[in-house]
């Protein structure tokens, strides 16, 4: 029984945030800010697998972001509803409950893709020069976006909503959260299945010390960008139901700002710290949240958090471990197979 | 004993935080969806400076009547942190949390546009006093907007340039990144060069954002000979555009848009920018009647002159009120109300705001006049000429 304890909390989870969702009962305010907060999870898990894990330094995490909201959300508005420039729905709307999952994970697909050309050239050098080679891409991604005229350029582009109208018309369900939710859960668990795997192992010992781990049989160059493929992937899942959420996609969301705070995300839980990360993308969102009646003062408070737990805490909130390492009896309550 | 000290002072944070303040039945609430952190801060303090003289001056005068009832007014103001994401959450949350009957904001597209989504799915009316994206009211019933769209100030340019400098070619620098730019410009190119032939425009020169050094478009541009450049630039850009033009020897006419009126603009620019004349909402100097009253009070009051934004909110947020007393009355249960709101505001023929008398088409967008200022020499922004459609 233990062995399926998490799986079942987390499907209780589930169906409880759909009815809630469903009976109104938490407001739309309040559904939105969860739905952002799962968003955050994604971006900040998938981020501290290059960041953390493998001890490289990555902050284009935005840019990738862009290429999976666009693709995902040009798609959808392609297959199901009708606009300007691409003409009526090329499919009946109904089916868009089924295909967009898929729609997600193309976008996912589209940003891994993107993460190999900038994996690439990137890997062959070490530190500050992929720090700087990611800057440029999240520019360069941005900088093509604003000049295709046909995605809106830098206006943006919109019609995503109908496409989760479409869904909600079909069967009523909200859609939404319940996507959001479930993607979420698969990214930390893919993250976490690879980082625990023997293959996986090869990240953390690049992190260690990359010639120590060449020698013994890690093939280094695949496994960065292997890494970082799925670190870039993610993102782009992350972006495609960002766009869905908003209904609208601008090239101004996904600057350099936007990776930055994913950044403070992942140091603020600890690098390499799975739970940490997802622990600080809740808090995170949520301080920016309960922080709001102080208006503009929230933003000398929140930075004057992040420097006192800096200074006390300089490795995160979790440091490089795991939930289970501080309370220890967590452990009874489940087991993986690991 | 600790533990309990720590555990009755979370529970009371947790109270005070649930706490909602007493609700008075007579009190119309309005949310501000402004951008108060973030990139354009200046926007949000203006947007905000502007409502609270409104709010005195309503609720020192005893209050809003609305079918022979007096109403309090309570301003509500979210930062959205000039973030698409976070207009989203700011709308719902001035929507269902705080319950207000209507909501002034966002100012800058690309969060008016999907805040607009979120107030029409929620029936709740918003009006951006800024925006200038069609998108933003587009098939949008609960959407309005007090700022005139791009599309028109283009050939408004276009009239005035060809009236003053007796121009037949133009030259056109502007920002590839940025929306309100890319699309004035476009706009501008299409409409003079259907007045004055293809290749009128003789250079159309792009920049983006950060850049500082202008020297290889302007280059191409002086080197066109044109007979005025069109700048639909922001101020801190034409400051330093102005002034590498000028050293490349350009002494012509260069004529912009309404981003170039901020305050700021002559501080940057200097003596180089005088004489030059730009479209926009409103003109401060020569001014009169209401426009003159709400800018010497404003001046007075905080201390400089009124930008448009500050001017675009003061209308956007009278029209609201005027919106809520075409209602006829408030019952008190939200989704009515709003609804009677909105059929108040649509119903609204003539509004005489001070950037302009104006009335709303079937989108929600304002009929209205634009004016061309033109900058004197002791740097003021005088009005020079009123262009209606």
């Amino acid at each position: 029984m233990k062995r399926y304890n998490v799986q079942i909390i987390l499907a209780v989870a589930l169906a409880i945030l759909a009815y809630l969702a469903q009976e109104e009962i938490i407001g739309k305010y309040a559904l939105s800010v969860l739905m952002f907060m799962g968003i955050n999870v994604i971006l900040s898990t998938s981020l501290n697998l290059v960041n953390g894990y493998m001890g490289e330094f990555s902050c284009g995490h935005a840019g990738f972001m862009a290429v999976g909201a666009y693709v995902s959300s040009v798609l959808g508005v392609m297959l199901f509803a009708k606009d300007k420039v691409f003409g009526p729905a090329l499919l009946d709307p109904s089916l868009s409950i089924w295909v967009f999952p898929l729609i997600v994970i193309i976008g996912g697909i589209a940003a891994a893709l993107a993460g190999l050309l900038v994996a690439i050239p990137s890997f062959k050098t070490r530190g500050d020069y992929l720090a700087i080679i990611t800057i440029a891409a999240n520019y360069i991604v941005i900088s093509v976006v604003e000049n295709i005229d046909t995605i809106g350029g830098a206006r943006g582009f919109m019609g995503m909503k109908s496409v989760v109208k479409a869904m909600g018309k079909t069967i009523d369900m909200p859609w939404m959260p319940i996507w959001v939710f479930i993607f979420t859960i698969l990214s930390v668990w893919i993250i976490r299945r690879f980082i625990s795997s023997t293959f996986g192992k090869g990240v953390p010992a690049i992190n260690q010390d990359e010639i120590a781990a060449e020698i013994m049989s890690v093939n280094t160059n695949k496994m960065k960008m292997v890494a970082f493929m799925l670190s870039s992937g993610l993102a782009g899942v992350a972006g495609a139901l960002f766009a869905y959420i908003l209904g609208y996609v601008n090239p101004g969301s996904f600057t350099i700002l936007k990776s930055t705070e994913v950044l403070v995300m992942v140091y603020l839980g600890g690098m390499g710290s799975l739970s940490g990360s997802v622990l600080s993308a809740i808090l995170f969102t949520l301080l920016l949240e309960a922080l709001r009646p102080l208006q503009i003062i929230k933003w000398v408070v929140v930075p004057f958090l992040l420097i006192l737990l800096m200074q006390f805490r300089p490795e995160g909130i979790m440091g490089n471990r795991e939930l289970p390492d501080f309370f220890p009896r967590l452990k009874r309550f489940y087991a993986f197979k690991d | 004993m600790k533990r309990s000290l720590v555990k009755s002072t979370l529970l009371a944070a947790a109270f005070s935080m649930a706490a909602v303040p007493a609700l008075s039945a007579d009190v119309i609430k309005i949310g501000f969806n402004i951008p108060m952190t973030g990139d354009i801060p200046k926007v949000g303090e203006s947007s905000k400076l502007s409502a609270e003289m409104l709010k005195e001056d309503i609720n020192g005068a005893g209050g809003l009547e609305v079918g022979g009832k007096k109403y309090m007014l309570e301003f509500i103001y979210e930062d959205n942190e000039a973030k698409a994401e976070s207009a989203v959450t700011t709308a719902l949350k001035l929507i269902e949390k705080d319950e207000v009957l209507a909501m002034i904001g966002p100012n800058s597209s690309k969060q008016a546009v999907p805040a607009g989504q979120v107030a029409d799915d929620n029936e709740t009316v918003m009006i951006s006093p800024w925006s200038t994206n069609p998108d933003t009211t587009l098939d949008r019933p609960w959407v309005f907007r007090a700022a005139f769209l791009d599309p028109f100030q283009g050939p408004v340019a276009v009239d005035f340039a060809a009236k003053r400098f007796s121009a037949k070619t133009a030259a056109v620098l502007y920002d590839l990144s940025n929306d309100y730019s890319k699309g004035l410009a476009e706009i501008f190119k299409a409409d003079f060069e259907g007045k004055f032939g293809e290749g009128s425009v003789k250079a159309f020169e792009s920049h983006g954002t950060k850049d500082q050094d202008f020297s290889a478009q302007l280059t191409t541009i002086i080197n066109a000979k044109p007979d005025f450049i069109f700048l639909p630039d922001n101020y801190n850009q034409v400051a330093l555009i102005v002034k590498q033009a000028n050293q490349l020897g350009w002494s012509g006419p260069i004529m912009g848009a309404d981003a170039w009126g901020s305050s700021e603009l002559m501080e940057l620019c200097g003596d180089l920018c005088k004489g030059y004349y730009f479209s926009t909402h409103y003109a401060a100097k020569g001014a009169k009647g209401a426009t003159k009253e709400f800018i010497d009070r404003y001046t007075a009051k905080y201390g400089e002159v009124p930008d448009d934004v500050a001017a675009l909110t003061w209308d956007a947020t009278r029209i609201v009120l005027k919106g809520i007393q075409q209602a006829g009355e408030l019952t008190g249960k939200l989704s009515k109300d709003r609804e009677a709101i909105r059929d108040g505001l649509s119903s609204i023929t003539k509004f005489d705001g001070i950037t302009g008398s104006m009335s709303f088409d079937e989108q929600g967008d304002p009929v209205k006049c634009a004016v061309v200022v033109k900058i004197t020499d002791e740097g003021e922004f005088e009005f020079t000429e009123s262009v209606c459609p």
